[in-house]
């Protein structure tokens, strides 16, 4: 018992070194002109990028070194796909380095890509930073949020498909190893969040997306928590929330039967003038709801992470060390709260979809 | 701004990921997870099903059994009430087929006595009568000798003779 | 005041509103599981949906306050 204290102890200790350490670096690397931007740092972190930025060395000297994984940028523009890798930018996301392929020139304006216009050999900027001589092509790069999405879903295959052979390869499919781990899971998501929201009979149809969007959701939010990653934010990105709550949103319409279509447009059970005041309400509540969904995991995703990093930001801002304890704490806090956040994000968005899929395959009641 | 800015190039990565993902694991994880999951409830529901049965069929049996036990209890208690009302029956008549001939044979003697008592009497009578007539010869001999001696004789006589 | 400050103000009266209604929810959730503790379960799922549906209204303030 006193050597499992000590272990984790150990780990916690290690974890919150850690995890000063990965803040610590994307502070260090949003402080290019010298003066501290918390602003910068924290939407640099939480918005996309092109490469997976992990650590600098020697930072601010000479041999300045960052350790990256670079990512292929795949752009589509008038001479047709064009491809590089995303190191062909030397780090430099203010626009600074031109990288000339296929008779056009990219420059990389906080991280987000943009084609010079013909004759341009320098990217101009306006008070806001947005260019002024280039346009955005057609981008679709693995960025690093892309990149995280692929290795949550090799993750998310190689836990489940072990899990599954776990199954083949007993008797009585009695659960081992991993099976062991995930049955509970899934079982929760079917008998906590299917079976009572669906309904016995119909909820059958609904388990691989509710499971699928559950572990998926949940995997990224995780991801996003651990910082050596640094700011694998997929699931605090509005592009990710949004494709998954299109999917509810079509999944809900294509499922709704007559009674649905009944309480939409034609509210069974109140007199004709309310009928009338009720048909637009509901029909702008159709699409409420999926954005609700889509809002709901991005804010409170996006939110953990900028308390955290604007926590972190109080060190710098304060230019003090005896600010990080205070800091570290407190991050470790809200660090502890996001772990149960993320859980409870992918629950609520199973729940919502599910309560959803329920109401459209609900039957007449009277 | 930008922050709430769907990005097209992950939107479309997402798009295509997911419906790999969803395609991949709903074969090749959900399906058999999910059937071995339910498989085995089915099974233990079954199994469960059928100790209820075992368990119903004991009790059924139970109480079959405590019915014909019952049966047969009751069957022994009209049995013994039946010999008993027999038993009683018997002895009822015996009793009355005793009173009865006890009763006949009180009445014959009764009788009997009653005829031998008659048959005494005329006897009676007729010696009486005998007598009278001895008397009456005696009585008129001695008359036509002396009076005294006719009254004496008549004393005599009825002394000699006594009534028994 | 810029145009920002203002957001910043709105996004905070969301935060407020959706502060209140969760407080009730949550509130009223302990009260009943304190009264019944054996439905747990099922009050704590049910405060969950609904402290999101409240979440949600002022996840709409602040992205409206983000847009401006």
């Amino acid at each position: 018992m006193t050597l499992s204290t000590f272990k984790r102890l150990l780990f916690t200790i290690l974890c919150l070194s850690v995890y000063s350490f990965g803040f610590a670096s994307d502070a260090k690397a949003s402080e290019k002109d010298g003066e501290f931007n918390a602003k910068d740092m924290i939407m640099h972190h939480v918005k996309d990028a092109y490469g997976m930025h992990i650590l600098t060395l020697n930072e601010g000297k000479a041999d300045e070194k960052h350790i990256t994984i670079p990512l292929p940028v795949i752009l589509y523009t008038d001479n047709g796909f064009t491809t590089f890798m995303s190191s062909e930018f030397h780090h430099d996301y203010h626009g600074e380095v031109v990288v000339e392929k296929n008779g056009n020139r990219f420059v990389n304006v906080h991280e987000k890509i943009y084609q010079l216009n013909d004759g341009e050999t320098q990217v101009q900027l306006d008070e806001e930073g947005h260019p002024t001589n280039a346009s955005v092509p057609l981008d679709i790069s693995v960025t690093r949020n892309v990149f995280m999405m692929w290795v949550s879903v090799i993750v998310l295959l190689l836990l489940f498909f072990s899990a599954a052979r776990r199954y083949k390869k007993s008797e009585n499919n009695v659960p081992s190893g991993v099976a062991s781990f995930v049955e509970p899971l899934i079982v929760f998501v079917r008998d906590e969040i299917a079976k009572p929201m669906i309904g016995e009979h119909k909820y059958k149809k609904y388990m691989p997306y509710l499971l699928t969007v559950f572990f998926f959701i949940w995997l990224n939010n995780i991801f996003g928590l651990i910082p050596i990653l640094n700011g694998a934010n997929l699931s605090g990105n509005i592009a990710f929330t949004m494709v998954l709550a299109i999917f509810t949103f079509i999944i809900t319409t294509v499922s709704g039967n007559k009674n649905y279509w009944k309480h939409i447009f034609w509210m069974p059970g109140v007199p004709v003038p309310m009928k009338i005041f009720l048909m637009p309400i509901e029909i702008i509540g159709i699409f409420t709801k999926p954005i609700s969904l889509m809002i709901r995991l991005f804010a409170n995703i996006t939110a953990g992470h900028i308390i955290i990093l604007a926590l972190m930001s109080l060190i710098f801002i304060f230019k003090s060390v005896a600010v990080a304890p205070v800091s570290v704490a407190f991050a470790l806090f809200i660090g502890i709260i996001e772990i149960v956040v993320t859980a409870i994000q992918a629950y609520i968005f199973t729940v919502l979809s599910a309560l959803y899929f329920g109401m459209a395959t609900e039957e007449a009641h009277h | 701004m930008d922050l709430i800015k769907p990005g097209f190039g992950l939107v479309f990565w997402t798009v295509v990921t997911f419906i790999i993902l969803l395609i991949l694991l709903r074969k090749f994880a959900w399906k058999p997870i999910l059937g071995a999951v339910s498989e085995r409830e089915e099974g233990i529901k079954e199994a469960l099903a059928s100790a209820e049965n075992a368990r119903k069929e004991m009790e059924n049996l139970k109480a079959d059994n405590e019915r014909i036990l019952q049966e047969a209890r009751t069957e022994r208690e009209s049995m013994l009430k039946e010999a008993r009302e027999i038993k009683e029956k018997t002895i009822a008549r015996a009793e009355t087929e005793a009173q009865e001939r006890a009763n006949k044979i009180i009445e014959k003697a009764q009788a009997a006595i009653e005829s031998e008592k008659k048959a005494a009497m005329a006897e009676l009578k007729n010696h009486v009568a005998d007598l009278s007539i001895e008397i009456a010869e005696k009585v008129v001999r001695a008359e036509l000798s002396n009076k005294d001696r006719q009254l004496g004789l008549v004393e005599d006589m009825l002394d000699e003779t006594k009534l028994n | 005041m810029t145009i920002t400050g203002i957001a910043a103000i709105g996004a905070g009266l969301a935060a407020i509103g959706a502060g209140v209604g969760i407080g009730k929810i949550g509130g009223s959730a302990m009260e009943a599981m304190a009264r019944q503790p054996e439905m747990h379960g099922k009050i704590q799922s049910s405060a969950l949906i609904l402290a999101a549906f409240v979440e949600a209204v002022a996840l709409f303030g602040v992205v409206a306050s983000l847009i401006v």
